[in-house]
Protein backbone atom coordinates (compact mmCIF):
# COMPACT_ATOMS: atom_id res chain seq x y z
CA UNK A 1 0.00 0.00 0.00
CA UNK A 2 1.20 3.29 -0.37
CA UNK A 3 3.81 2.90 -3.02
CA UNK A 4 3.35 6.13 -4.74
CA UNK A 5 4.19 7.74 -1.61
CA UNK A 6 8.44 6.61 -1.71
CA UNK A 7 10.63 7.79 -4.54
CA UNK A 8 12.82 4.91 -4.18
CA UNK A 9 9.97 2.65 -4.91
CA UNK A 10 10.18 4.47 -8.74
CA UNK A 11 13.59 2.43 -9.19
CA UNK A 12 13.01 -1.33 -10.75
CA UNK A 13 13.85 -2.42 -6.69
CA UNK A 14 12.33 -4.78 -4.67
CA UNK A 15 13.52 -3.87 -1.18
CA UNK A 16 12.99 -6.74 1.49
CA UNK A 17 15.17 -5.33 3.82
CA UNK A 18 13.08 -2.89 6.15
CA UNK A 19 14.89 -4.57 9.41
CA UNK A 20 18.10 -2.62 8.57
CA UNK A 21 16.28 0.52 7.74
CA UNK A 22 13.03 1.71 5.60
CA UNK A 23 12.21 3.87 2.97
CA UNK A 24 11.04 7.21 3.25
CA UNK A 25 7.94 8.47 2.04
CA UNK A 26 8.30 11.98 0.23
CA UNK A 27 6.42 14.17 3.09
CA UNK A 28 9.44 13.25 5.81
CA UNK A 29 12.34 14.08 3.07
CA UNK A 30 10.13 17.27 2.38
CA UNK A 31 9.33 18.17 5.81
CA UNK A 32 13.50 18.59 6.53
CA UNK A 33 13.90 20.30 2.93
CA UNK A 34 11.72 22.98 4.12
CA UNK A 35 13.23 23.42 7.53
CA UNK A 36 16.71 23.68 5.61
CA UNK A 37 15.16 26.13 3.42
CA UNK A 38 12.58 27.99 5.37
CA UNK A 39 12.94 28.07 8.65
CA UNK A 40 16.95 27.11 9.67
CA UNK A 41 17.66 27.94 13.42
CA UNK A 42 18.82 26.39 16.83
CA UNK A 43 16.30 25.45 19.20
CA UNK A 44 15.71 26.64 22.64
CA UNK A 45 18.42 30.12 21.57
CA UNK A 46 16.25 32.80 20.21
CA UNK A 47 13.80 35.36 20.81
CA UNK A 48 13.03 35.95 16.83
CA UNK A 49 10.43 34.18 15.13
CA UNK A 50 11.90 30.97 12.98
CA UNK A 51 13.61 30.08 16.56
CA UNK A 52 10.30 29.66 18.00
CA UNK A 53 8.47 28.08 15.54
CA UNK A 54 11.56 25.62 15.35
CA UNK A 55 10.62 25.39 19.10
CA UNK A 56 7.34 24.69 18.13
CA UNK A 57 8.04 21.69 15.52
CA UNK A 58 10.77 19.98 17.87
CA UNK A 59 8.90 20.13 20.87
CA UNK A 60 5.56 19.12 19.05
CA UNK A 61 7.55 15.86 17.54
CA UNK A 62 8.27 15.31 21.85
CA UNK A 63 3.91 15.07 21.58
CA UNK A 64 3.71 12.93 18.57
CA UNK A 65 5.98 10.03 19.91
CA UNK A 66 3.73 10.47 23.75
CA UNK A 67 0.77 10.06 21.45
CA UNK A 68 2.25 6.87 19.04
CA UNK A 69 3.68 4.84 22.48
CA UNK A 70 0.72 6.31 24.84
CA UNK A 71 2.73 7.60 27.22
CA UNK A 72 1.92 9.72 30.51
CA UNK A 73 3.52 12.77 29.46
CA UNK A 74 5.64 14.70 27.07
CA UNK A 75 8.59 15.11 28.83
CA UNK A 76 9.59 11.15 29.09
CA UNK A 77 10.21 11.22 25.36
CA UNK A 78 14.14 12.05 24.77
CA UNK A 79 15.65 12.22 21.36
CA UNK A 80 18.56 10.71 20.79
CA UNK A 81 20.96 9.27 18.05
CA UNK A 82 19.39 5.92 17.90
CA UNK A 83 17.93 2.79 19.52
CA UNK A 84 21.68 1.75 20.22
CA UNK A 85 22.46 5.66 22.60
CA UNK A 86 18.93 4.84 24.13
CA UNK A 87 19.94 1.54 25.61
CA UNK A 88 23.72 2.73 26.31
CA UNK A 89 21.87 5.47 28.21
CA UNK A 90 19.61 3.21 30.38
CA UNK A 91 22.76 1.07 31.21
CA UNK A 92 25.28 3.37 32.16
CA UNK A 93 23.35 6.60 32.90
CA UNK A 94 20.39 4.26 35.12
CA UNK A 95 21.22 1.25 35.73
CA UNK A 96 24.90 1.82 37.04
CA UNK A 97 23.92 3.63 39.78
CA UNK A 98 21.13 1.60 40.78
CA UNK A 99 22.60 -1.97 40.41
CA UNK A 100 24.61 -3.54 43.19
CA UNK A 101 27.28 -6.50 42.24
CA UNK A 102 25.57 -9.85 41.98
CA UNK A 103 22.22 -8.27 40.70
CA UNK A 104 20.63 -10.00 37.73
CA UNK A 105 19.95 -8.98 33.76
CA UNK A 106 17.93 -11.31 32.10
CA UNK A 107 18.34 -11.07 28.39
CA UNK A 108 18.14 -13.63 25.44
CA UNK A 109 20.44 -14.90 22.71
CA UNK A 110 18.19 -13.67 20.20
CA UNK A 111 18.47 -10.15 20.83
CA UNK A 112 20.54 -7.13 18.57
CA UNK A 113 24.16 -6.56 19.75
CA UNK A 114 22.79 -3.21 21.12
CA UNK A 115 20.81 -5.27 23.83
CA UNK A 116 23.72 -7.52 24.29
CA UNK A 117 27.00 -5.20 24.84
CA UNK A 118 25.87 -2.64 27.36
CA UNK A 119 24.92 -4.91 29.74
CA UNK A 120 27.92 -7.15 28.98
CA UNK A 121 30.46 -3.74 29.60
CA UNK A 122 28.33 -2.86 32.60
CA UNK A 123 28.61 -6.31 34.21
CA UNK A 124 32.75 -5.56 33.31
CA UNK A 125 32.13 -2.49 35.26
CA UNK A 126 29.86 -3.38 38.55
CA UNK A 127 29.79 -6.84 38.71
CA UNK A 128 26.19 -7.47 37.61
CA UNK A 129 25.23 -10.71 35.70
CA UNK A 130 23.85 -11.31 32.77
CA UNK A 131 21.77 -14.08 32.26
CA UNK A 132 19.78 -15.50 29.21
CA UNK A 133 16.84 -16.92 29.12
CA UNK A 134 16.29 -19.82 27.39
CA UNK A 135 14.15 -19.77 23.85
CA UNK A 136 12.05 -22.71 22.93
CA UNK A 137 12.57 -24.73 19.99
CA UNK A 138 11.60 -22.17 17.50
CA UNK A 139 13.52 -19.96 18.86
CA UNK A 140 11.40 -18.07 20.61
CA UNK A 141 10.63 -16.46 23.59
CA UNK A 142 7.89 -17.96 26.11
CA UNK A 143 6.07 -16.27 28.90
CA UNK A 144 6.70 -19.37 31.53
CA UNK A 145 10.51 -18.90 30.47
CA UNK A 146 10.41 -15.83 31.56
CA UNK A 147 8.61 -16.75 34.98
CA UNK A 148 11.73 -19.78 35.32
CA UNK A 149 14.41 -17.67 34.72
CA UNK A 150 13.45 -15.06 37.16
CA UNK A 151 15.06 -15.35 40.75
CA UNK A 152 15.26 -13.08 43.60
CA UNK A 153 18.45 -11.39 42.01
CA UNK A 154 16.83 -10.34 39.10
CA UNK A 155 16.67 -6.49 38.63
CA UNK A 156 16.38 -6.03 35.15
CA UNK A 157 14.06 -8.05 32.27
CA UNK A 158 15.74 -6.11 28.61
CA UNK A 159 14.42 -7.97 25.54
CA UNK A 160 13.59 -7.02 22.11
CA UNK A 161 9.72 -6.31 21.90
CA UNK A 162 10.11 -7.99 18.53
CA UNK A 163 13.58 -10.05 17.31
CA UNK A 164 15.40 -9.27 14.23
CA UNK A 165 16.11 -12.27 12.77
CA UNK A 166 13.43 -14.60 14.25
CA UNK A 167 10.72 -11.56 13.96
CA UNK A 168 8.45 -13.33 17.52
CA UNK A 169 6.88 -10.38 19.21
CA UNK A 170 7.04 -11.08 22.51
CA UNK A 171 4.57 -11.19 24.98
CA UNK A 172 5.74 -7.89 26.87
CA UNK A 173 2.40 -7.31 28.20
CA UNK A 174 2.55 -10.11 30.52
CA UNK A 175 6.11 -9.63 31.05
CA UNK A 176 5.61 -6.59 31.88
CA UNK A 177 3.25 -7.58 34.83
CA UNK A 178 5.61 -10.08 35.79
CA UNK A 179 8.00 -7.05 36.10
CA UNK A 180 5.78 -5.36 38.15
CA UNK A 181 5.15 -7.82 40.65
CA UNK A 182 8.40 -8.74 41.21
CA UNK A 183 10.14 -5.00 41.17
CA UNK A 184 12.18 -5.73 37.86
CA UNK A 185 12.95 -2.48 35.79
CA UNK A 186 11.01 -3.76 32.37
CA UNK A 187 13.92 -2.89 29.23
CA UNK A 188 12.59 -3.06 26.08
CA UNK A 189 14.12 -2.65 22.87
CA UNK A 190 11.59 -1.34 20.22
CA UNK A 191 13.35 -0.91 17.22
CA UNK A 192 11.68 -3.80 15.30
CA UNK A 193 7.88 -2.73 16.51
CA UNK A 194 7.58 0.23 17.37
CA UNK A 195 6.86 0.80 13.22
CA UNK A 196 5.14 -2.33 13.14
CA UNK A 197 2.34 -2.83 15.32
CA UNK A 198 0.75 -0.75 18.50
CA UNK A 199 2.57 -0.26 21.50
CA UNK A 200 1.36 1.15 24.83
CA UNK A 201 3.95 2.06 27.22
CA UNK A 202 1.82 2.36 29.82
CA UNK A 203 -0.44 -0.59 29.81
CA UNK A 204 2.73 -2.81 29.05
CA UNK A 205 4.07 -1.66 32.13
CA UNK A 206 7.77 -0.80 30.05
CA UNK A 207 10.19 1.03 32.06
CA UNK A 208 12.56 2.17 29.29
CA UNK A 209 12.24 1.67 26.10
CA UNK A 210 14.55 2.61 22.62
CA UNK A 211 14.21 3.07 19.13
CA UNK A 212 15.00 4.37 15.93
CA UNK A 213 13.71 6.79 13.52
CA UNK A 214 15.29 5.46 10.72
CA UNK A 215 13.37 1.95 11.07
CA UNK A 216 10.05 3.82 11.05
CA UNK A 217 9.83 5.61 7.70
CA UNK A 218 12.32 8.70 9.49
CA UNK A 219 15.83 9.84 9.05
CA UNK A 220 18.86 8.59 10.17
CA UNK A 221 20.49 9.96 13.31
CA UNK A 222 17.78 10.20 15.42
CA UNK A 223 16.04 8.05 17.69
CA UNK A 224 14.30 7.81 21.27
CA UNK A 225 14.65 7.17 24.63
CA UNK A 226 10.85 6.75 26.43
CA UNK A 227 11.17 6.37 30.23
CA UNK A 228 9.03 6.33 33.11
CA UNK A 229 9.34 10.16 34.49
CA UNK A 230 10.53 9.19 38.19
CA UNK A 231 12.91 7.05 36.90
CA UNK A 232 14.42 9.54 33.80
CA UNK A 233 14.81 12.13 36.87
CA UNK A 234 17.18 9.70 37.88
CA UNK A 235 19.48 9.46 34.84
CA UNK A 236 22.46 10.93 34.89
CA UNK A 237 23.80 12.07 31.48
CA UNK A 238 26.02 10.77 29.54
CA UNK A 239 27.30 13.61 27.93
CA UNK A 240 27.66 17.54 29.45
CA UNK A 241 27.66 20.36 27.93
CA UNK A 242 25.10 23.51 26.01
CA UNK A 243 21.77 22.93 26.27
CA UNK A 244 21.28 21.38 28.81
CA UNK A 245 22.65 23.35 32.17
CA UNK A 246 20.84 25.99 33.61
CA UNK A 247 23.29 27.36 36.09
CA UNK A 248 27.01 27.23 36.24
CA UNK A 249 29.27 29.57 37.72
CA UNK A 250 33.39 29.12 38.03
CA UNK A 251 33.13 28.84 42.08
CA UNK A 252 31.64 24.87 40.54
CA UNK A 253 28.29 25.79 41.03
CA UNK A 254 26.73 23.74 38.36
CA UNK A 255 22.62 23.13 37.80
CA UNK A 256 20.82 20.87 35.07
CA UNK A 257 17.38 21.72 33.30
CA UNK A 258 14.83 19.81 33.97
CA UNK A 259 13.55 16.82 31.65
CA UNK A 260 13.79 16.28 29.11
CA UNK A 261 16.38 19.19 28.07
CA UNK A 262 18.75 17.71 30.41
CA UNK A 263 19.51 14.17 28.54
CA UNK A 264 19.71 15.82 25.01
CA UNK A 265 22.72 18.13 25.72
CA UNK A 266 24.54 20.07 22.31
CA UNK A 267 22.31 21.03 19.45
CA UNK A 268 19.68 18.31 18.60
CA UNK A 269 19.15 16.58 15.30
CA UNK A 270 16.54 18.66 14.50
CA UNK A 271 15.96 18.34 10.56
CA UNK A 272 16.03 14.52 11.88
CA UNK A 273 13.16 15.16 14.97
CA UNK A 274 11.01 17.16 12.80
CA UNK A 275 11.11 14.09 10.01
CA UNK A 276 10.96 11.70 12.92
CA UNK A 277 7.77 13.76 13.61
CA UNK A 278 5.73 13.45 9.47
CA UNK A 279 6.53 10.27 9.94
CA UNK A 280 4.77 9.52 12.77
CA UNK A 281 2.23 11.42 11.28
CA UNK A 282 2.52 9.47 8.26
CA UNK A 283 2.03 5.83 10.45
CA UNK A 284 -0.53 7.02 12.42
CA UNK A 285 -2.45 8.19 9.25
CA UNK A 286 -2.41 4.45 7.89
CA UNK A 287 -2.59 3.16 11.57
CA UNK A 288 -0.68 0.64 13.52
CA UNK A 289 -3.01 -2.07 13.91
CA UNK A 290 -3.62 -2.01 9.84
CA UNK A 291 -0.07 -2.04 9.11
CA UNK A 292 1.05 -5.17 11.63
CA UNK A 293 -1.93 -7.17 10.01
CA UNK A 294 -0.81 -6.36 6.52
CA UNK A 295 3.13 -7.25 7.28
CA UNK A 296 1.07 -10.71 8.55
CA UNK A 297 -0.83 -11.37 5.67
CA UNK A 298 2.57 -10.70 3.32
CA UNK A 299 4.64 -12.75 5.76
CA UNK A 300 2.03 -15.90 5.78
CA UNK A 301 2.13 -15.84 1.88
CA UNK A 302 5.78 -15.81 1.76
CA UNK A 303 5.85 -18.77 3.84
CA UNK A 304 3.11 -20.52 1.86
CA UNK A 305 5.07 -20.39 -0.86
CA UNK A 306 8.72 -20.81 -0.20
CA UNK A 307 7.27 -24.26 1.33
CA UNK A 308 6.46 -25.02 -2.25
CA UNK A 309 10.19 -25.00 -3.33
CA UNK A 310 12.10 -28.23 -1.87
CA UNK A 311 15.68 -26.31 -1.87
CA UNK A 312 14.42 -23.86 0.86
CA UNK A 313 14.76 -24.15 4.39
CA UNK A 314 13.20 -21.77 6.85
CA UNK A 315 13.97 -21.02 10.11
CA UNK A 316 11.40 -18.92 11.51
CA UNK A 317 7.97 -20.45 9.65
CA UNK A 318 5.00 -19.49 12.73
CA UNK A 319 6.82 -16.17 14.40
CA UNK A 320 4.38 -13.15 13.96
CA UNK A 321 6.67 -10.82 13.00
CA UNK A 322 7.07 -9.61 9.15
CA UNK A 323 10.41 -11.24 9.13
CA UNK A 324 12.02 -14.81 7.39
CA UNK A 325 14.83 -16.22 7.53
CA UNK A 326 16.14 -18.38 5.29
CA UNK A 327 18.85 -20.27 3.55
CA UNK A 328 19.11 -22.09 -0.44
CA UNK A 329 20.06 -25.22 0.71
CA UNK A 330 23.90 -25.74 0.03
CA UNK A 331 24.45 -22.15 -0.67
CA UNK A 332 25.84 -19.66 1.75
CA UNK A 333 23.54 -16.55 3.03
CA UNK A 334 26.22 -13.97 1.07
CA UNK A 335 25.87 -15.69 -2.02
CA UNK A 336 22.26 -16.06 -2.25
CA UNK A 337 22.18 -12.54 -1.13
CA UNK A 338 24.16 -11.49 -4.34
CA UNK A 339 22.45 -13.88 -6.44
CA UNK A 340 18.72 -11.80 -5.49
CA UNK A 341 20.58 -8.70 -6.01
CA UNK A 342 21.41 -9.29 -9.51
CA UNK A 343 17.44 -9.34 -10.17
CA UNK A 344 17.36 -6.07 -7.48
CA UNK A 345 16.06 -8.10 -4.98
CA UNK A 346 17.52 -6.44 -1.77
CA UNK A 347 17.73 -9.07 1.36
CA UNK A 348 20.49 -8.93 4.58
CA UNK A 349 22.91 -12.03 4.35
CA UNK A 350 24.76 -12.40 7.41
CA UNK A 351 24.22 -13.45 11.41
CA UNK A 352 22.28 -9.78 11.71
CA UNK A 353 23.93 -7.93 14.58
CA UNK A 354 22.58 -11.15 16.67
CA UNK A 355 25.95 -12.90 17.18
CA UNK A 356 24.79 -15.23 19.72
CA UNK A 357 21.95 -16.67 18.19
CA UNK A 358 24.26 -19.13 16.04
CA UNK A 359 24.16 -21.02 19.38
CA UNK A 360 20.20 -21.48 18.82
CA UNK A 361 20.15 -21.85 15.48
CA UNK A 362 23.30 -24.50 14.93
CA UNK A 363 24.21 -22.21 11.83
CA UNK A 364 26.01 -19.21 11.16
CA UNK A 365 24.22 -16.88 8.64
CA UNK A 366 20.86 -16.74 7.37
CA UNK A 367 19.17 -14.81 4.35
CA UNK A 368 16.52 -12.45 6.29
CA UNK A 369 13.36 -10.85 4.09
CA UNK A 370 12.25 -8.10 6.41
CA UNK A 371 8.99 -6.89 4.89
CA UNK A 372 7.04 -3.44 5.03
CA UNK A 373 3.33 -2.19 4.49
CA UNK A 374 4.53 -1.27 0.78
CA UNK A 375 5.77 -4.32 0.27
CA UNK A 376 3.79 -6.03 -2.20
CA UNK A 377 2.11 -10.17 -3.26
CA UNK A 378 3.64 -9.53 -6.61
CA UNK A 379 6.86 -8.85 -5.11
CA UNK A 380 6.95 -12.18 -3.25
CA UNK A 381 5.78 -13.93 -6.41
CA UNK A 382 8.94 -12.50 -8.49
CA UNK A 383 11.07 -13.08 -5.12
CA UNK A 384 9.67 -16.83 -5.76
CA UNK A 385 10.24 -17.01 -9.45
CA UNK A 386 13.68 -16.00 -8.76
CA UNK A 387 14.64 -18.96 -6.34
CA UNK A 388 13.20 -21.29 -8.22
CA UNK A 389 15.72 -20.96 -10.78
CA UNK A 390 18.40 -20.70 -8.26
CA UNK A 391 20.23 -24.26 -9.21
CA UNK A 392 21.57 -21.61 -11.98
CA UNK A 393 23.17 -19.64 -9.06
CA UNK A 394 26.80 -19.95 -9.67
CA UNK A 395 26.54 -19.03 -13.79
CA UNK A 396 24.82 -15.55 -12.40
CA UNK A 397 27.26 -14.89 -9.32
CA UNK A 398 30.61 -16.02 -10.66
CA UNK B 1 39.17 -15.60 -19.50
CA UNK B 2 36.92 -18.00 -21.01
CA UNK B 3 33.68 -17.20 -18.32
CA UNK B 4 33.14 -21.20 -18.18
CA UNK B 5 36.31 -22.02 -17.39
CA UNK B 6 36.55 -19.30 -14.61
CA UNK B 7 33.34 -20.34 -13.44
CA UNK B 8 34.82 -24.44 -13.20
CA UNK B 9 37.69 -23.30 -11.61
CA UNK B 10 36.06 -21.39 -8.90
CA UNK B 11 33.65 -23.86 -8.09
CA UNK B 12 35.64 -26.80 -8.23
CA UNK B 13 37.55 -24.89 -5.58
CA UNK B 14 34.65 -24.02 -3.50
CA UNK B 15 32.95 -27.18 -3.15
CA UNK B 16 36.39 -29.06 -3.11
CA UNK B 17 38.76 -26.67 -1.39
CA UNK B 18 42.40 -28.05 -0.79
CA UNK B 19 43.40 -28.35 3.12
CA UNK B 20 40.55 -27.43 4.75
CA UNK B 21 40.73 -28.86 8.45
CA UNK B 22 43.03 -27.45 11.05
CA UNK B 23 45.38 -29.90 12.79
CA UNK B 24 47.14 -29.49 16.30
CA UNK B 25 50.75 -28.58 15.56
CA UNK B 26 53.07 -26.34 17.58
CA UNK B 27 54.41 -25.59 14.15
CA UNK B 28 51.93 -23.82 12.48
CA UNK B 29 51.41 -19.92 13.21
CA UNK B 30 47.78 -19.05 12.95
CA UNK B 31 45.54 -16.40 12.27
CA UNK B 32 41.36 -15.63 12.29
CA UNK B 33 40.64 -13.13 9.82
CA UNK B 34 36.56 -12.12 9.48
CA UNK B 35 34.68 -9.88 6.53
CA UNK B 36 33.49 -6.14 7.82
CA UNK B 37 29.97 -7.07 7.03
CA UNK B 38 30.20 -9.95 9.44
CA UNK B 39 29.82 -13.05 7.44
CA UNK B 40 33.31 -14.85 5.95
CA UNK B 41 34.85 -16.28 8.85
CA UNK B 42 38.38 -18.05 7.76
CA UNK B 43 40.93 -19.62 9.86
CA UNK B 44 44.37 -20.09 8.49
CA UNK B 45 47.53 -21.80 9.70
CA UNK B 46 50.75 -22.04 7.98
CA UNK B 47 53.88 -24.12 8.72
CA UNK B 48 57.65 -22.34 7.37
CA UNK B 49 60.17 -24.31 7.12
CA UNK B 50 63.75 -23.03 6.48
CA UNK B 51 62.30 -19.94 4.96
CA UNK B 52 59.46 -21.75 2.64
CA UNK B 53 56.16 -22.84 3.05
CA UNK B 54 56.04 -26.11 3.64
CA UNK B 55 52.02 -26.18 4.51
CA UNK B 56 48.95 -24.23 4.60
CA UNK B 57 45.76 -25.43 5.88
CA UNK B 58 42.14 -23.63 6.70
CA UNK B 59 38.80 -23.62 8.14
CA UNK B 60 35.57 -21.45 8.21
CA UNK B 61 32.66 -20.78 6.60
CA UNK B 62 32.40 -17.81 3.93
CA UNK B 63 31.10 -17.74 0.44
CA UNK B 64 32.00 -19.05 -2.87
CA UNK B 65 34.88 -16.49 -3.65
CA UNK B 66 36.39 -16.26 -0.19
CA UNK B 67 36.29 -20.07 -0.10
CA UNK B 68 37.55 -20.53 -3.51
CA UNK B 69 40.41 -17.98 -3.00
CA UNK B 70 41.52 -19.47 -0.21
CA UNK B 71 42.12 -22.65 -1.51
CA UNK B 72 43.60 -21.78 -4.45
CA UNK B 73 45.91 -18.92 -2.76
CA UNK B 74 46.78 -22.28 -0.66
CA UNK B 75 47.72 -24.42 -3.81
CA UNK B 76 49.88 -21.29 -4.95
CA UNK B 77 51.81 -20.62 -2.06
CA UNK B 78 52.76 -23.81 -0.86
CA UNK B 79 56.16 -24.18 -1.80
CA UNK B 80 57.37 -20.83 -2.22
CA UNK B 81 59.78 -18.86 -0.49
CA UNK B 82 58.41 -16.12 2.11
CA UNK B 83 60.08 -13.69 -0.43
CA UNK B 84 57.82 -14.66 -3.08
CA UNK B 85 54.88 -15.02 -0.93
CA UNK B 86 55.28 -11.36 -0.23
CA UNK B 87 55.65 -10.78 -4.21
CA UNK B 88 52.15 -12.85 -5.35
CA UNK B 89 50.24 -11.04 -2.68
CA UNK B 90 51.54 -7.64 -3.76
CA UNK B 91 50.68 -8.69 -7.23
CA UNK B 92 47.46 -10.15 -6.41
CA UNK B 93 46.19 -7.53 -4.47
CA UNK B 94 46.80 -5.15 -7.11
CA UNK B 95 45.24 -7.42 -9.88
CA UNK B 96 41.83 -7.40 -7.18
CA UNK B 97 41.89 -3.05 -7.33
CA UNK B 98 42.60 -3.01 -10.81
CA UNK B 99 45.87 -1.65 -10.68
CA UNK B 100 49.22 -2.74 -12.67
CA UNK B 101 50.24 -6.36 -11.66
CA UNK B 102 52.00 -9.43 -13.22
CA UNK B 103 49.85 -12.06 -13.98
CA UNK B 104 52.89 -14.95 -14.69
CA UNK B 105 53.15 -14.92 -10.47
CA UNK B 106 49.38 -15.70 -10.09
CA UNK B 107 48.83 -18.99 -11.42
CA UNK B 108 45.30 -19.86 -11.26
CA UNK B 109 44.78 -16.63 -8.90
CA UNK B 110 43.94 -15.06 -12.04
CA UNK B 111 40.31 -16.27 -12.31
CA UNK B 112 39.84 -13.21 -10.25
CA UNK B 113 40.98 -10.80 -12.61
CA UNK B 114 37.62 -9.83 -13.11
CA UNK B 115 36.21 -9.51 -9.31
CA UNK B 116 36.56 -5.39 -9.00
CA UNK B 117 33.40 -5.88 -11.74
CA UNK B 118 31.68 -6.66 -8.30
CA UNK B 119 33.02 -4.50 -5.74
CA UNK B 120 31.27 -5.93 -3.03
CA UNK B 121 33.40 -9.26 -3.74
CA UNK B 122 36.39 -7.47 -3.73
CA UNK B 123 36.83 -8.06 0.28
CA UNK B 124 35.97 -11.94 -0.03
CA UNK B 125 38.74 -12.26 -2.63
CA UNK B 126 41.20 -10.64 -0.39
CA UNK B 127 40.17 -12.08 2.91
CA UNK B 128 42.20 -15.40 2.91
CA UNK B 129 45.41 -13.39 1.93
CA UNK B 130 44.83 -11.20 4.89
CA UNK B 131 45.54 -13.85 7.10
CA UNK B 132 48.78 -14.97 5.45
CA UNK B 133 49.56 -11.41 6.01
CA UNK B 134 49.06 -11.75 9.82
CA UNK B 135 51.30 -14.42 10.17
CA UNK B 136 54.30 -13.43 8.18
CA UNK B 137 53.71 -9.96 11.03
CA UNK B 138 53.58 -12.72 13.40
CA UNK B 139 56.52 -14.39 12.52
CA UNK B 140 58.55 -11.13 11.43
CA UNK B 141 58.12 -10.24 15.21
CA UNK B 142 59.05 -13.33 16.40
CA UNK B 143 61.85 -13.36 14.86
CA UNK B 144 62.99 -9.47 15.45
CA UNK B 145 62.40 -10.76 19.08
CA UNK B 146 59.55 -7.94 19.18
Amino acid sequence: MNRQDFPMLEKDLIYFDNGATTLKPKCVIDSMVEYYSSYSANAHRGDYDISQKVDQMYEGVRDKVKKLLHAARSSEIIFTKGATESINMIAFGFMKYQLQKGDEVLITKAEHASNVLPWLELAKDIGIKVHYIPLNEQHELTLEAVEKAISPKTKVIALAHITNVVGDIRPVEEIGKLCREHQIYFVVDGAQSVAHLPVDVERFNIDFLAFSGHKMLGPTGVGVLYGKYALLEKMRPLCFGGGMNSIFSSDGTIEYKDLPTRLEPGTPPIAEVIGLGRAIDYLLNIGMDQIHQYELELKRYAISKLEQLDNITIYNKDSQGGIVAFNIDGVFSQDAAVYLNHYHICVRAGNHCAKILKDEFKIQNTCRISFYFYNTKEEIDKLIEVLQKSKDIFKIIL
Amino acid sequence: MDPNLRREIILEHYQHPINRGLVDDEHYEKANTHNDSCIDNIDVMMKITDGKVEDIRFDGEACAISTSATSIMIQTLIGKSVDEVKEIIENYEHMINEEDYRSDLLGELIVYNETYKQPNRKKCALLPFESIKKILAKKEEKENGI
